[in-house]
């Protein structure tokens, strides 16, 4: 009977410690959400870093962004020219790929990518902040800590994001664009006709509200990690990884939230 | 308790998990006195500063700064006592994104407010008097050598002219001479400000150059205190064998022997 007792504790035991350590850090990150929310909304605000930040997240992102949205408005025009070639249908291929970029793959991978690149380099950053004392350096400068590093990267991200993502969803309709009009051999001024007919103002709209929303989730999560970092090289190794792979699922968790309430009904 | 006492920490306990690094310190320091806590490493000297400062948070007691507490404040009245407060830390810790006239000046700009020139003015008059030249003030503090960085950390943490400066291992990893410029200009900063200081440190150097008053952490209490004249006949072991650096004695680490 104890054996049976102790082998129902062993197993139960590290599923309850997993949901302790889960609970604890929504917990620690909810206190830190909230903080960062509070501070936004008392002055000082940091102007000249968030344009810093803003340059950072934004115009040095551009061309990875852009890479990512034209290799794949092409690949997904040729995907489905052939899939619907099938039941003569090859004339949606510009419906499509508008739809599909401008709704999607548009915020979706624009979030990841800059989240892979500018999330870590915010762990990074505050980590290394973190492990030589310089966040509480700024504390014994009377500075708010959350307020001079966290709050500049989540408005510069939040209003920066939905700019990258304009230029991604264009780029990436243009390069559906190459693929159906050189390669496929669709009319230019017809394929562009149908890029715009489909294209629809809630589109735009929820492409946008994405836009912001993952931005706010990565700079929170890259901000989050470096912060409460510790342990060194080997804590600030781990905290960009935290930041990437959090990022990265709350940004795909988050657009599965909007997108079933934006057009789920 | 008079008035001349600046700082008051009475029975602090902190601890980490179910490792306690604080087990009861009662030290108390004078205004314009100069306090030197001693003690072996991990012996949670760092962690005495950073709950004064209200970095961490103690589970019990108190600790009075000019007669309030910081344990029971919240954090907008405790932004006000911290303006009080200076520190120098052990690796410096320069903002590595400025350079070193801004890292001087921060306190001045960011928290008082102060316009650009004159606080630029003021960083270059407080790097001269930690002997460093103007054409320094330009640089990045990753251009500096350590013992340059610790000058312009005691440069930034006097530029405010707080009342209250703490030291976190001024002279750790610097070479003698170096670590005697330190602890030479720690003495004048100090004495030029009237502020009241505490330092911790492991170089016995540092204690006999700086301090008015020491005091000796041991196992999250402080085990002795007096005046620094005392510390050589303190008729206490354990300080005995750590002024005198023996491995023999009352302390034992905590290594395997073969």
């Amino acid at each position: 009977m104890n054996f049976l007792f102790s082998a129902l504790a062993a197993f139960l035991a590290p599923i309850g410690r997993f949901a302790l350590g889960a609970l604890e850090n929504l917990g620690h990150v909810s206190l830190f959400t909230w903080h960062a929310l509070t501070a936004i909304v008392h002055p000082p605000l940091y102007l000249r870093l968030i344009g810093k930040q803003m340059l950072n997240i934004g115009y040095f992102s551009l061309p990875v962004v852009g890479m990512t949205a034209l290799f794949t408005g092409a690949a997904l025009a040729q995907q489905i020219y052939v899939g619907s070639e099938r039941f003569n249908a090859e004339g949606t291929v510009a419906a499509v790929v508008v739809i599909a970029i401008v709704r999607e793959l548009g915020p979706v991978l624009g979030g990841l990518m800059v989240a892979g690149r500018v999330a870590s380099a915010m762990a990074a950053e505050l980590g290394t902040m973190r492990v030589t004392e310089q966040i509480d350096a700024l504390v014994t400068l009377s500075t708010d800590p959350i307020k001079y590093l966290v709050v500049p990267r989540l408005i510069a991200a939040v209003i920066t994001l939905p700019l990258l993502v304009i230029v991604a969803n264009t780029i990436g309709i243009m390069g559906g664009f190459f693929i159906g009009t050189e390669k496929l051999g669709f009319n230019q001024a017809s394929y562009l006709q149908i890029t715009v007919d489909y294209l629809e103002w809630a589109d735009v709209y929820s492409s946008l509200v994405k836009a912001g929303v993952f931005g706010f989730f990565l700079a929170l999560m890259g901000s989050y990690h470096g912060f409460y970092s510790k342990g060194g090289a080997q804590g600030v190794g781990r905290a960009t990884t935290n930041a990437v792979v959090s990022s990265f699922i709350m940004i795909l968790l988050a657009n599965l939230i909007i997108t079933i309430n934006m057009f789920g009904s | 308790m008079s008035n001349d006492v600046k700082i008051s920490m009475q029975d602090v306990h902190k601890r980490f998990g179910p490792k306690v690094v604080l087990d009861g310190i009662n030290v108390d320091v004078a205004r314009g006195e100069s306090l030197v806590v001693i003690g072996g490493s991990g012996t949670g000297k760092s962690v005495l500063l950073k709950c004064v400062l209200g970095l961490l948070r103690p589970e019990q007691g108190s600790i009075l700064v000019d007669g309030a507490d910081v344990v029971a404040m919240s954090s907008g009245e405790r932004k006000k006592v911290i303006e009080k407060f200076g520190m120098l830390f052990q690796g410096g810790a320069l903002f590595d994104s400025l350079s070193v006239w801004q890292n001087v000046a921060f306190g001045l700009i960011e928290a008082r407010g102060m316009n650009k020139k004159d606080a630029k003015d003021i960083a270059i008059s407080k790097l001269a008097k930690v002997g460093l030249g103007a054409d320094v003030a330009e640089l990045h503090p990753g251009e500096l050598s350590g013992g340059m960085q610790k000058r312009v950390g005691l440069a930034r943490a006097i530029a405010t002219e707080p009342e209250i400066i703490f030291f976190d291992e001024p002279t750790t990893g610097l070479d003698p001479i170096m670590a005697d410029v330190i602890n030479e200009l720690i003495r004048e900063c100090v004495n030029d400000l009237g502020a009241t200081t505490i330092t911790i440190t492991h170089d016995m150097s540092s204690v006999r150059k700086i301090a008015d008053k020491a005091a000796m952490i041991y196992k999250g209490k402080i085990i002795w205190q007096g005046p620094r004249a005392d510390i050589d006949h303190s008729g206490n072991e354990y300080v005995d064998q750590f002024i005198h650096g023996r491995a023999e004695g009352p302390i034992q680490m905590d290594i395997l022997k073969p």
